[in-house]
Parts: C-alpha cells; sequence; structure tokens
C-alpha cells in the first residue's frame, strides 16, 4: 500500500502571507485575506464607522441617552421601572421616521450559546412588541440577539449576570 | 494518572517550526481499562527528522488512551530488520511497528513502517507516505491511524482536523483550524466580534458558523483552501445554529425573521428556505440524524429546554430528553446509536450521553461549565468546550468517560469546538 500526500507550495503561500489593510482609505467592511500555510485561507471582517447623532439622543440629562432594558432571570418581560424609556424611545421613533433602531438583545453566560441567543431575542422581541403597540413603524425597528456573546459585565456572580440580561436600544450609527 | 505531553508538543512544534501561533497543548487525564501494549520503535534515517516523526506516532497513540507504550528490545530496529520476536514478547509488547525514513533530497521524505503482532509472529500491516517537510506530521498521523485501525478495529482520527474559536482579547476573535493534535493551528477568520456555531460540511473542505461581524448573527459558510465565504442567511432578525445535511447540500438553521426562534432548512448557497414547522417556543440547535430522516433540537415548547426530534420534512414532534429540567444542544454519533447533549445537574452543566435505543443516559463530567459537545468522526471521543479555573479550555471525553484530554490554548479563551470529518 502506498499512498501520497501532495505537498503543499508553501514557499507561494507564504509569499502571500503579509496583506495588510491600506490605511487612510475608508475601509467599508470588505475583508482582508491572508494566506497562511497548508491551504487555509484568512480572512479578517471589516468593521463599521460610525456617524454624529442628535443632542437629544446622547445629552446625559435626556431619558433618551439610556438606551438599557433590564430583565429577570428567565423572564422576558419588561419591569414597570423601564416602561418609560421604552415609551421615550418610541416617541422619538414615531416623530422622526427617518431613524433607525436596532435592538441587541442579551443574557447571562449560564447554559447553552445558541439557546442562549434564542432567549436573547425573546428580550429584544418583546421591546419591539412594546415599540409596535406605540406607532412605531415595522420597517424602522430591527430586532436582535447577541445571546451571551456580549456581556457588559464579566464576573461569575448575581450582581454581574443581572447587567447582562438586557436589551439595548440602538440608533443607526450607534452599532 | 497523569501525563504531560507539553514537552514532546514544543519538541515536535520547534522541530517542524511552521508559523503556527497559539498551539494548543493537550493534557492526558485517565486512559482506558485495558491498553494495548505496543512497540513503537525509533524511526530510522535522518536523525532530526527521524525523531520527530517518532515522536508524532508515539504521541497519537498514547493521547488516544487506547495503548501503553512498551520500550524497544532491540536497537537499531527499522522496517527491514528482523524482528526477535522473543524479545518484544519478554517486553510485554503485543504488536511492534518499526519503519525508517528516507529520502529528503529534494525535499520529499518517505516515511515507511511495517507493524508486526508478536504472538502471531507476522506481519500486519504496513504503509508509505511521501511527503514534503512541512507534512512530515501528516505522515506520522497517518502511520498511527494504520496501527491504531489495526488494533483496535476502528479508524484512527489522527489525521482529522478540529476547529475552535478563540478569544485573545476584547475584540479579537479568530476561527481556528488545527490538527486533531492541537498543532499546526491556523485561522480561518479573525474577527472584532464573537464568531460561534461553527460547523464542518461533511466532506471537510467548508465550515458554516455565526459571525456577529454585522452587528447581528449572521450564517456564513466558509471554504477554508480558498477563504470564500457565502452569506447563507442574513434575514431580518437574529440567523443561528446551522447544521449540514448528510449530502452536505442543505443546511437546518435558527432564523427570527417571522416572528420567534424557528428552525428553517436553506440550501448551502443560501436559496430554497423553507421552514421546517411552528411553534410558538423557541425551538433551536437543530441537527441531522446521520442517515438525514430526523432534525434534533432543543425546545421549550414544554416550559423548559429539553430536546425533541422531528421528521426532516417536518411532521410529529418526539420528546427525547426526560430526565432534569435543562437538556440542550444535541450531537449524534457517527453511527447515529448514541446523541451526547449538555444537561444541567445539580447547577452545573455538564457533558451526558443517551443511547438512543435504551434510552439510558450516562453523565460524563463533573464539570460546572460544559458546553457544544462535537463527536470524533469514528464516534469514540466526545470534544467540548469547559471552563478551568475563569478560562475556556477544550476536553475530549471518551465515550464510556474513561479517557480525558484537555486541550488549552496559553493566552486565550477557546471555545465552540467542532471535530471534523475524516479526510477523504
Amino acid at each position: 500500500m502506498k499512498k501520497l500526500i501532495v505537498p503543499v507550495l508553501l514557499a507561494v503561500l507564504l509569499g502571500a502571507c503579509s496583506s495588510s489593510p491600506d490605511t487612510g482609505a475608508e475601509q467599508t467592511g470588505a475583508p482582508v485575506e491572508s494566506r497562511s500555510s497548508d491551504g487555509v485561507k484568512t480572512v479578517t471582517a471589516g468593521d463599521v464607522g460610525g456617524t454624529k447623532l442628535p443632542a437629544i439622543l446622547t445629552d446625559p440629562k435626556s431619558i433618551l441617552s439610556k438606551r438599557s432594558v433590564y430583565f429577570d432571570y428567565d423572564r422576558f418581560d419588561i419591569k414597570p421601572e423601564f416602561k418609560d424609556l421604552v415609551a421615550a424611545h418610541a416617541k422619538f421613533l414615531v416623530d422622526n421616521r427617518q431613524f433607525k433602531m436596532l435592538i441587541q438583545g442579551h443574557t447571562d453566560e449560564r447554559g447553552s450559546r445558541e439557546y442562549n441567543l434564542a432567549l436573547g431575542q425573546k428580550r429584544a422581541d418583546a421591546i419591539k412588541k412594546a415599540m409596535l403597540l406605540l406607532g412605531v413603524r415595522e420597517d424602522q425597528i430591527e430586532s436582535v440577539s447577541l445571546g451571551e456573546e456580549k456581556p457588559s459585565c464579566i464576573e461569575q456572580s448575581e450582581s454581574c449576570w443581572s447587567k447582562n440580561r438586557r436589551g439595548d436600544m440602538l440608533y443607526a450609527g450607534e452599532f | 494518572m497523569n501525563r504531560h505531553f507539553r514537552q514532546l508538543a514544543v519538541a515536535c512544534a520547534a522541530a517542524f517550526s511552521l508559523a503556527a501561533h497559539a498551539q494548543l497543548s493537550i493534557e492526558v487525564t485517565g486512559a482506558g481499562a485495558n491498553r494495548i501494549p505496543v512497540t513503537i520503535a525509533d524511526f530510522g534515517g535522518e536523525p532530526g527528522v527521524a525523531r520527530a516523526l517518532t515522536s508524532v506516532v508515539r504521541g497519537d497513540l498514547e493521547r488516544s488512551g487506547m495503548f501503553s507504550l512498551v520500550e524497544q528490545s532491540q536497537s537499531p530496529l527499522t522496517e527491514a530488520s528482523t524482528i526477535d520476536f522473543a524479545a518484544a514478547r519478554g517486553r510485554g509488547a503485543d504488536a511492534v511497528a518499526a519503519g525508517s525514513i528516507g529520502g529528503g533530497g529534494d525535499g520529499r521524505y518517505e516515511s515507511r513502517f511495517r507493524l508486526f503482532d508478536v504472538n502471531k509472529q507476522e506481519q500486519i500491516a504496513g504503509a508509505a507516505f511521501v511527503t514534503g517537510v512541512p507534512q512530515l506530521r501528516a505522515a506520522g498521523h497517518r502511520i498511527a491511524d494504520v496501527i491504531y485501525e489495526k488494533l483496535t478495529g476502528e479508524p484512527g482520527v489522527f489525521s482529522t482536523r478540529i476547529a475552535y474559536v478563540v478569544k485573545a482579547g476584547p475584540g479579537r476573535y479568530e476561527l481556528q483550524i488545527a490538527d486533531a493534535d492541537g498543532q499546526n493551528a491556523q485561522a480561518a477568520l479573525i474577527s472584532r466580534e464573537p464568531i460561534i456555531s461553527p460547523a464542518w460540511s461533511p466532506d471537510g473542505g467548508r465550515l458554516a458558523y455565526v459571525s456577529f461581524e454585522n452587528k447581528k448573527p449572521v450564517i456564513y459558510v466558509h471554504s477554508l483552501a480558498s477563504g470564500k465565504r457565502v452569506v447563507v442567511a442574513n434575514f431580518k432578525g437574529s440567523n443561528s445554529a446551522p447544521a449540514w445535511s448528510p449530502d452536505g447540500r442543505r443546511l437546518a438553521v435558527v432564523l427570527t425573521k417571522d416572528g420567534g426562534s424557528q428552525i428553517f432548512t436553506i440550501n448551502a448557497d443560501g436559496s430554497g428556505v423553507q421552514r421546517l414547522a411552528s411553534s410558538g417556543a423557541i425551538d433551536t440547535e437543530p441537527q441531522f440524524s446521520h442517515d438525514g430522516q430526523h432534525i434534533y433540537f432543543t425546545s421549550d415548547r414544554g416550559g423548559s429546554p429539553q430536546i425533541y426530534r422531528i421528521g426532516v420534512s417536518g411532521g410529529e414532534v418526539q420528546r427525547v430528553t426526560f430526565e432534569g429540567s435543562y437538556n440542550v444542544t444535541p450531537r449524534l454519533s457517527p453511527d447515529g446509536r448514541t446523541m451526547a447533549f449538555i444537561s444541567r445537574r445539580e447547577g452545573a452543566f455538564r457533558l451526558a450521553v443517551m443511547d438512543l435505543a435504551s434510552r439510558q443516559v450516562q453523565v460524563l463530567t463533573n464539570s460546572f461549565k460544559d458546553e457544544s459537545p462535537s463527536f470524533a468522526p469514528n464516534g469514540r471521543m466526545v470534544l467540548i468546550a469547559t471552563e478551568v479555573g475563569g478560562r475556556g479550555v477544550l476536553s475530549a471525553v471518551s465515550v464510556d468517560g474513561r479517557i480525558r484530554q484537555r486541550l488549552s490554548v496559553a493566552a486565550g479563551d477557546v471555545r465552540e469546538p467542532a471535530w471534523g470529518p475524516f479526510q477523504k
């Protein structure tokens, strides 16, 4: 029995190793690729640039500067203390139809990543539903989940987990 | 019993000095009950490459937990030697592998070996592999695979690859591909945002995964050799949990575009999306059965997350798990007889396996935070992510729970492992 493992043309691959992104020019999310050995090509995912938002959305004195709704463990209903915040953002979106919002749902780290992604979606959906009832248009709003992937607090304690069970309301340009 | 292979791994990495960073190091705890005593003689030939080749073969076989290595009873001992079977038996070896490495003049080496049954006093296997220097490790893995298969009766997985995600720091995630021994790690994707749920195509050439690079979960299929990526699902809402059909044509995915997390099937190029079922509950983590006839999935339709099964064209849903209040992430063994999953026991998340015929469940670990099980293609081990000292590591556990290997990266959190298929 004789088998051949075809050798990869390593020199050729290494020659293409050092492609780095151009600086200066705007990077609009085009992937950056580079080669490493043995036939696996490295892809770098691009990033999205930011834009300016009106002061009313960012002024710390404005309720609209607050973006997070926090949830209890295994719960997906908006607690009374967050109803005003959701209503204020809904009113802003109704008054400013050109604005679009992305709601990102989050969970704490316990359990399966994919199941947590689904739980985070339920939180984002709860906020979205409340806003639709308050007159926001379906095409202004998207609810998605980041599951347990983007915790705002990383200790393993209930006080930390409670900060991670949240929905973040972000305007186009903020995400 | 505790064996450390770090030194070995370092020696091999130095010998072949590939441009690999953040190597996985492997530590074995526990071993099979009846390990086969085998001698892997020092390979003959050019000392540097011969020693490195010997290390790869020995390391593979010893880490598998299925063998105990017996010192060679004659030296030198190569495939050309006359085996002194009495001496080998005197050392307690049931089998002897002897070989050498030749060539090298044109940058190509031939690794030859023969495997002998000591009791029958006859050759039971032999092979030669021609490779360049960068693939010498691959030749070692092939040799170990032949020895493993001859002596255990099931195929070895030393030539397979694993995928996993390393969180290398805040805002740096790498989807890496490494050999099954953790060596030769290469990044397939580098991103500022999380990457989860990598799934190998049945042919081993592509990975489906979920990337958050657009600030929301989007499913990609990534061809490893070319780096070409196809967006398979980027619908409004979240797109996640890709799982390949056994023929590699379709994926089961979870989409929220029509409300709630629901399971759909879709062609690998993103066309032909079809809803599998409708429920008011969370349905996620779909996984095709080995014959492609069923899809196992996690659902909270009964009030707590449990594993269910549905026909690939829909139809009646059957509940599969009943013990406990949190059973998630079904993964089926290649022969379709066993299901690995994560079960919450006493507040901790542990790897469990179910014999699907008898529905008997066995919890295999006493960890705190096991996640993302993935079967080796020969079905003997299950690779999982777990946490040790607050850091993510990978662990391979044999389906009988006896053999454990831990794979960790020195400077990073490792998670989301997926064991690739046999190389064609």
